[in-house]
């Protein structure tokens, strides 16, 4: 494999190692370091120290049941609100892709109306518009109906939440996926389509995985914003995690505790939604590089001495090198 | 007298206001291995192109093994073909391009097995077999886990002959197979090449700047520029003895 180029990397060039080499001091750096240090120790000082964080307030609501409910929440409209966004995404995209005038249009309209609005306002919109709306049937166009229900009974506080958020993203994550499917080079279309496959089984076996390279970042951004963004959602008077402090602290008046609780488990999710977009881009990065770097569990392994079993395959020229020179 | 496996008449094409194609006259029999040569610009790719109608012909009438390409005639009227019925013909030409076009996301076998599994419906060890046998056939045995990007540029274009020749195709289209690759990796290409000609006796259509090569393994040779056929025969004899003064001048300066 790459190996050859990795052993070349790893001995030093031999004609000027005979005499003493000093190397390049970074005075300033030195200096940036201390400023940052200090100014680090002094907000942590501050953090611990002070009296008006009241720490013990926001530990005791941590883990008190009416804010794990609102975690809960928030993560259950954060995955379904993603889910809806991603695959109405991937399918207003290929619509705007389309070479059907109208059906190219009719996504280009969804795009520019979703996101020409507030979230707010849709949110609003989805909940208050069983006023206005009194019946919704599915049946033939102008002709009979099947089936019809009074929207009330559909539109809740979490159905609006949904709705307002779930179709809102689709209208982001359909220009993310646009361009993750304009990234995938057109002879990879060529390719596909001489070896007689239809355009439906391009677009799903050779394009798309190969989009979702480009897809993936943007679309973690989208789900870190989505999970904050879930907070508007206090607007209908749904109970997440922000509305829950909210709702406890106007009791209180512990407003700054409660806050930190409750940034304290968007901190938490975010982090998980880190971890889990790594090892996705990984996944969609096989064969885009020649070896994968290793992962940071790989890494830490190797310097411990216990990467024999753990790093394999592709992985083991780079993880190697870590330890310190190829060992033959 | 068997038909032609490719018989073009008069076909045209536009880009545009642009004319690429301006009436190609041409037969490829069975068995018989035919190269284009001509300078960049002359039409020779898109012509190759249209023969798998990833290019629609303008005017003129292409057929592949008696059948037309892209089209089906009715009494007077001509039918387009819909979009399945174009990927079931495509699916028995194989085609090799300039820039490979490997799917990088897949290893050497997975390039290969792809098609046969998602259109033909092939079970997926029967494929992978095959997959093995037709690497290893290309001279690449043991890089079935390789992915394209771990292979060096003469490798990957035989994997990507081995993926072509995957769906046992009755013709072989080649877009300049090795026009993208450093000279010390074309032996290995033609090589592969040479093998299909005379051992599966493939029916191939080469555009290429390869002359050795249209000399050694072509059975036909046709010069085109400027969209038209300037000059077509044996290779021997084109290349020895060129009658134009356009292939003339070509010749001088790829010889």
């Amino acid at each position: 494999m790459s190996s050859g180029a990795e052993t070349a990397r790893t001995e030093p060039t031999a004609a000027p190692a005979d005499l003493p080499v000093v190397p390049v001091r970074h005075p300033g750096r030195w200096v940036g370091a201390v400023v940052v240090l200090v100014v680090a120790a002094m907000f942590a000082h501050w953090l611990v120290a002070t009296s008006a964080l009241s720490w013990n307030v926001v530990w005791h609501y941590l883990f008190d049941p009416a804010i794990l409910t609102g975690v809960r929440r928030t993560i259950v409209l954060t995955v379904i609100a993603m889910v809806i966004g991603v695959a109405l995404g991937i399918v207003l995209a290929v619509m705007r892709l389309s070479q059907n005038p109208i059906v190219s249009g009719a996504a280009w309209l969804y795009i520019w109306f979703f996101r020409g609005t507030p979230v707010l306002v849709q949110l609003l919109f989805w909940f208050f518009l069983p006023t206005v709306l009194h019946s919704v049937s599915v049946g033939v166009p102008f002709g009979p109906s099947w089936f019809h229900t009074d929207p009330k009974t559909v539109i809740t506080q979490f159905s609006a939440a949904i709705l307002g958020l779930g179709l809102n993203e689709g209208a982001y994550m359909a220009e993310i996926a646009r361009a993750g499917i304009l990234s995938v080079d057109e002879g990879q279309t060529e390719a596909a389509q001489a070896l007689g496959m239809t355009r439906l089984s391009t677009m799903r076996r050779i394009v798309l995985p190969q989009a979702m390279r480009v897809i993936i970042p943007p679309t973690g951004n989208e789900t870190i914003s989505m999970l904050k963004l879930t907070s508007l959602v206090f607007a209908i008077g749904y109970m997440e995690l922000l509305t829950t402090a909210q709702v406890i602290y106007g009791r209180t008046f512990q407003t700054i505790p409660l806050l930190i609780t409750a940034s304290l488990w968007y901190l938490t999710m975010t982090s998980v939604l880190y971890v889990g977009q790594y090892y996705l881009e990984r996944y969609f990065a096989r064969g885009a590089t020649r070896a994968l770097p290793p992962t940071p569990v790989q890494r830490v392994r190797a310097r411990l001495g216990l990467g024999g079993g753990a790093a394999k395959g592709a992985d083991l020229p780079t993880s190697t090198l870590l330890v310190g020179r190829p060992h033959r | 007298m068997t038909e032609p496996m490719v018989r073009s008449a008069g076909v045209h094409k536009n880009f545009g206001r642009q004319e690429v194609l301006k009436g190609i006259d041409l037969e490829v029999q069975r068995g018989e291995v035919m190269c284009i040569i001509g300078p960049s610009g002359s039409g020779k790719s898109t012509f190759l192109r249209c023969i798998n109608h990833l290019e629609k012909v303008d005017a003129g009438k292409l057929y592949v093994d008696g059948e037309l390409v892209g089209y089906e005639q009715r009494g007077e009227k001509l039918y387009e073909l819909r979009d399945n019925e174009v990927a079931r013909k495509r699916a028995e030409i194989g085609m090799v391009f300039q820039r490979f076009n490997l799917f990088p996301h897949m290893t050497a076998l997975e390039n290969i097995t792809e098609a046969p599994i998602c259109v033909r419906g092939l079970d997926k060890k029967a494929a992978a077999e095959r997959g093995r046998q037709l690497l290893a056939r290309v001279g690449l045995e043991g890089r079935e886990d390789a992915y394209p990007r771990q292979l060096s540029g003469g490798q990957q274009q035989r994997v990507a002959i081995a993926r072509a020749l995957a769906m046992d195709p009755k013709l072989m289209l080649f877009d300049e197979p090795t026009s993208a690759l450093d000279p010390e990796l074309v032996g290995e290409v033609l090589d592969v090449m040479h093998d299909l000609a005379t051992e599966m006796q493939m029916t191939m259509v080469v555009v290429t700047h390869e002359i050795g090569f249209a000399r050694e393994v072509g059975d036909a040779l046709v010069f085109m520029d400027d969209g038209v056929i300037v000059e077509a025969g044996p290779p021997k004899d084109v290349i020895a003895n060129p009658q134009h003064e356009r292939t003339k001048a070509f010749l001088s300066k790829v010889l």
